[in-house]
């Protein structure tokens, strides 16, 4: 069991487990190397780098700071956060971790899938979380969007409920998953369609293909997705947190572009020595 | 005021017949973030028990009025007043955003 688990290894998930690992706290912190910084090809607005420093060589820099005062990182993908009794629980595309306290520092990466019926049917047969909506789709035909581990995922979260299960890859090639109740289609999706909630799918060479509902899972899962599941209050798809980083859930933090405001370098460390020291607190 | 837990009984009574407008929360006992909205629907219930009415409705004791609601997502908060739905608010919301929208019904 980890003291606390950092999600994202960009400034503000390091700049926490530099505070945690000072505290000794045993910490472990995933990233994915999907960071927003290193789009960023130079910074020179932050300071102590005179003639600036390029997105990428932060984030190492930033990771390998971390390694070299024994935090232990993995990079990994995250697929689920679950609340047990008085911990934790994060599952990856390789393993499954505890811990006491989670601190959230993924970024701003949304999901926009740009498809026409989606934001119109959201509560009407659109949904962003298999776990919470499976139960109004028993022994129905649904359709998840999406081709990656999320996606898989979020199917298997339906497998027991569903009636069928079609995975649209939206263009994106089909991933290596078999069930009996599943089937794949790589067609681009043009839109969603019904009258009061939705009915099918409509894809870019006219086809159709009836459904009852569609779990939106595309990509990898970012910060807003992980909020839905787990109940944590967000505004416009950023995490509300207080001036300690916490979030409406005890134990979980959140800090850096994922909670909104100004995305800067500066903003996301202070947010994470904050979560990070907030943490060390909590763990008292 | 006590949260009023609804029920395929006393939805009827309770919802369409209230001289207030009344707040269901649609719930189920599995559903993470339901558990997260739960304790804003007991101090909006608190706060705002004399001017509205505050209820539970679990999706899984009575599933036909969730259906026939459209309730396709929980937790799905939805207003009803005098009879009919006045507002419906998909999703955890803030407790601060949802006594906003209750004082605008």
């Amino acid at each position: 069991m980890y003291d606390v688990i950092i999600l994202g290894g960009g400034p503000a998930g390091v700049s926490a487990s530099l505070y945690c690992k000072r505290a000794n706290k045993n910490v472990l912190l995933i990233y994915s190397k999907d960071s927003g910084l290193i789009k960023a090809k130079k910074i020179d607005n932050y300071y102590g780098f005179e003639d600036g420093i390029s997105g990428v060589d932060l984030y190492n820099a930033g990771i390998k700071q971390a390694q070299n005062i024994g935090v232990e990182t993995s990079k990994e993908e995250i697929i689920k956060i679950e609340i047990e009794d008085n911990y934790f629980k994060v599952s990856t595309d390789k393993k499954i971790y505890d811990a006491k306290s989670v601190i959230i520092a993924i970024g701003a990466k949304k999901n926009t899938l740009n498809v026409q019926g989606i934001k119109e049917f959201e509560g009407k047969g659109i949904s962003y979380c298999a776990i919470c909506d499976g139960f109004f789709y028993r022994n129905k035909d649904v359709v998840v969007i999406g081709s990656g581990n999320y996606a898989i995922s979020e199917t298997n979260d339906l497998i027991n409920v569903a009636n069928k299960i079609t995975i649209l890859t939206n263009g994106e090639k089909a991933p290596e998953f078999r069930a009996d109740n599943v089937d794949i289609v790589t067609k681009n999706i043009k839109e969603i369609k019904g009258e009061n909630k939705v009915e099918e799918v409509r894809f870019e060479d006219n086809s159709t293909l009836k459904t009852d509902g569609v779990f939106v899972a595309q990509g990898t899962a970012g910060a807003s997705e992980f909020a839905k599941k787990l109940g944590i209050i967000t505004k416009n798809d950023k995490i509300l947190v207080d001036e300690n980083m916490q979030t409406n859930i005890k134990g979980i933090y959140a800090c850096g572009d994922c909670t909104g405001g100004l995305l800067q370098v500066s903003k996301a460390v202070y947010e994470g020595a904050k979560a990070g020291l907030s943490v060390i607190d909590y763990l008292r | 005021m006590e949260v009023i837990k609804l029920n395929n009984d006393n939805f009827k009574s309770e919802v369409m017949e209230s001289d207030k407008a009344v707040l269901v929360d649609f719930y189920a006992d599995w559903c993470g973030p339901c558990k997260m909205m739960s304790p804003v629907i007991d101090e909006i219930a608190n706060e705002m028990g004399d001017s509205i009415k505050v209820c539970k409705l679990n999706v899984d004791e009575a599933s036909d009025i969730a259906a026939e609601y459209g309730v396709m997502s929980i937790p799905t908060l939805i207003i009803f007043k005098d009879g009919g739905v006045e507002k419906t608010l998909v999703g955890l919301q803030a407790k601060s955003e949802l006594i906003e929208v209750l004082k605008n019904i």
